[in-house]
């Protein structure tokens, strides 16, 4: 089964797939690893993210790669709204309630999706959804390289935006002391609300760079964020680096496991390193000691 | 403030009061309805697949009701009682039981087979008539439950029939395949199906290079397309559900796997018009084993033509759960009775034909109706034609397939 002619394409695959799964806890990373909020609708946003692609694609012949000029302002500004108008008026500042009013979010947009759009399975058909690059004799989807690359810039955009600007640093000092941080002048409720919209615009990127070589229906979410909260407690919570390499390191499991182990036992490989992280590096391969 | 009335607003009055206090005359004066439970899987993983069955049962109902409703009941019209089982075994079990409390005279459920086989299991508990509609598992009509019947085929069936059929069109060009590789999802339709393929095909002189199961929902594919490639079977048989079988398709072509043929069975390309339109290049001469309609019914035509003036894709779960909805109204119908009994045994004795499928009068033995039979079909010039049985064919199978 290790042959290095199937070993090889499989770890790049693990890669470039890795590199997807990055994007989507890029922006749990800071929702759920910087403000603590789990927030559950993170794979219906996703979802909410892909219909947009895909009917951008459907309706007005867009491109998924012209969409990310539309897409991920669009999520930030819902993300934004959903911060300031649900989850921080329905739940009263308790994490008990953010969980539950997220999970209630979910289950909602979920359900209006499969009202609005029913449970077709959605693709969209770019001319080069079929193209490959080329790469160590392997033949890696265009539209995965791309997204690796993608996944990268995101990171590293998103590392720059919270160290170098003002924003980023109210962020980190919200994160770090609420009360503190109100104390100075920072607004609070409204660094909550750009955290949770630019968490929610990153999903936006996700979607654009996902959607040509996959598919959207109203459940789509439910195959990712498990995989994304992994992510982010194995990359170290709030850290877009961890997030990245997490992301990485999951793919690369998954792909080999998948060889080793058979494709229905190989998500295994992805859960024993989440626990071996969690009893010897409980804060993650890039988190901080607390 | 006073208001004062009119003639013609007086007589307006007056006639819309009377009209009102005939109604329930005329309520009175209609027969009575007979409930059908419908239990599919409507949210969840096989929610689209759910939703085609709900449709196809639906139609089924509005069809019989324009037509008169049940005759030997007085023109009884057919009531839906629409459940979602969220693609959960347990919480069809627990629809089921619903809809039953709810006055349900019968059930037609439950799409897959795991959830079918919940559904005919708690219907059973009170004897209520319980046609399967799509579930394809031998253990559903294995148990001898007196209340369950089965239209269509089930994999034991399609299996031998994917089979035989698989080596004539082989000899018919010469044999040139030798060996194969089966790709299943991890269900008890795909388990099932893969595990009748990998002991009956090395019967019939083919090597099975490998059996590849995968999760629902797998998310790449990329891992399994290089393990084919790797072992270069001449034909691949997947038995897959639709979202899973899209990704592969689009992944064996993106990492270039030449093969003599992609042989589907229960769930391929070649059943699904979506695919096909969405992806004729992919789709090209995949042929596939599964349940079909009779392309040359006219009845068969006409229900799917009403089925896509819906914007519907005349699916398998459509024709099957419009069919399911529709014995059960026969039997019905021949029994002169919505009780259980009466039902169940019209239903053991019934020679119904207005399937518009394949198959034949309906016989019904331990409750699988023996004339249900898939058939073979390939996307041929961007179009689904039937190949086998030469009785239903509309086209010649092109084997091998042409290369690049």
């Amino acid at each position: 089964m290790f042959d290095s002619a199937i070993l090889v394409p499989s770890v790049l695959n693990g890669i470039t797939t890795g590199a997807l799964y990055a994007l989507v806890a890029l922006g749990l990373t800071l929702i759920y690893g910087v403000l603590h909020i789990i927030n559950f609708a993170h794979g219906a946003l996703l979802m909410v993210a892909l219909y947009m692609v895909y009917f951008l694609w459907k309706l007005a012949g867009l491109d998924p790669y012209w969409s990310l000029l539309i897409v991920p302002p669009a999520m930030f500004v819902i993300g934004y709204a959903l911060q300031r108008l649900v989850i921080t008026r329905a739940s009263h500042g308790r994490d008990e309630n953010i969980l539950l009013v997220t999970l209630g979010l979910a289950i909602l947009i979920e359900n209006v999706a499969l009202y609005l759009f029913s449970s077709d399975t959605q693709v969209v058909d770019t001319p080069y959804g079929f193209d490959v690059v080329e790469m160590f004799g392997a033949f890696v989807p265009y539209p995965k390289v791309v997204a690796f690359f993608g996944a990268l810039a995101t990171a590293a955009a998103l590392w720059a935006f919270i160290r170098l600007t003002d924003l980023g640093r109210a962020i980190r000092a919200v994160a770090r002391e609420k009360k503190g941080a109100r104390l100075v002048g920072i607004e609070v409720g409204h660094v909550y609300a750009m955290s949770f919209g630019i968490g929610v615009g990153v999903l936006g990127i996700a979607a654009c760079l996902l959607m040509p070589s996959y598919y959207v229906t109203p459940q789509v979410g439910h195959g990712f964020v498990l995989i994304a909260f992994t992510i982010v407690v194995l990359g170290g919570m709030g850290s877009f680096t961890g997030a990245l390499i997490g992301g990485l390191v999951i793919g690369v499991v998954e792909a080999v496991g998948g060889l080793w182990l058979g494709e229905s036992l190989g998500q295994i490989g992805i859960f024993a390193i989440f626990i071996l992280i969690l009893l010897f590096r409980p804060q993650g391969i890039m988190g901080h000691q607390a | 403030m006073a208001t004062r009335m009119n003639r013609r607003g007086f007589l307006g009055t007056t006639a819309a009061t009377a009209g009102v206090l005939a109604a329930p005359g005329i309520l009175r004066a209609q027969a009575e309805t007979v409930k059908v439970g419908l239990v599919h899987p409507v949210t969840g993983a096989l929610a689209y697949s759910g939703n085609q069955c709900r449709e196809g049962a639906l139609m089924a109902i509005e069809d019989i009701n324009a037509a008169g409703g049940i005759k030997s009941l007085g023109g009884a019209m057919l009531e839906g009682l629409v459940a979602d089982s969220q693609s959960k075994p347990e919480v069809g079990a627990a629809e089921t039981a619903k809809a039953i409390e709810g006055g349900a005279a019968g059930i037609v459920a439950g799409y897959a087979s795991s959830i079918t086989l919940a559904t005919s299991q708690e219907a059973a508990k009170t004897n209520t008539p319980h046609i399967v509609d799509v579930g394809v598992s031998d253990k559903i009509v294995g148990r001898d439950l007196p209340n369950v019947f089965r239209l269509g085929p089930g994999y034991g069936k399609i299996a031998a029939f994917a089979v035989d059929n698989l080596v004539a069109i082989n000899e018919g060009a010469g044999s040139p395949a030798k060996s194969v590789m089966i790709i299943h999802e991890e269900s008890a339709f795909g388990t099932g199906t893969a595990g009748l393929l990998a002991e009956k095909l090395p019967e019939k002189g083919f090597e099975v290079l490998d059996v590849i199961k995968h999760a629902n929902p797998t998310r790449d594919f990329t891992n399994i397309a290089l393990q084919v490639k790797a072992a270069q079977p001449d034909i691949i048989i997947p038995a897959q559900y639709y979202n899973e079988y899209v990704l592969f398709a689009r992944t064996l072509r993106q990492q270039r796997i030449e093969m003599q043929g992609i042989y589907s069975v229960l769930g391929g390309a070649a059943s699904s018009f979506k695919f096909v339109e969405e992806f004729p290049e992919a789709a090209a001469y995949i042929m596939d084993c599964n349940h079909w309609y009779n392309p040359l019914s006219e009845e068969a035509l006409r229900r799917r033509a009403a089925a896509e003036e819906k914007g519907l894709y005349y699916t398998y779960e459509v024709y099957l759960a419009y069919n399911a909805v529709a014995l059960l109204a026969d039997a019905m119908e021949q029994a002169g009775s919505a009780d259980k009994e009466a039902v169940i045994e019209a239903l053991a004795a019934s020679t119904w034909d207005g399937h518009a499928m394949p198959y034949g009068p309906t016989k019904f033995v331990d409750g699988q109706n023996e004339g249900g039979q898939p058939v073979n079909t390939q996307v041929l010039d961007g179009k689904i034609e039937v190949i086998l049985p030469p009785d239903f064919a509309s086209a010649e199978a092109v084997f091998p397939m042409p290369k690049g």
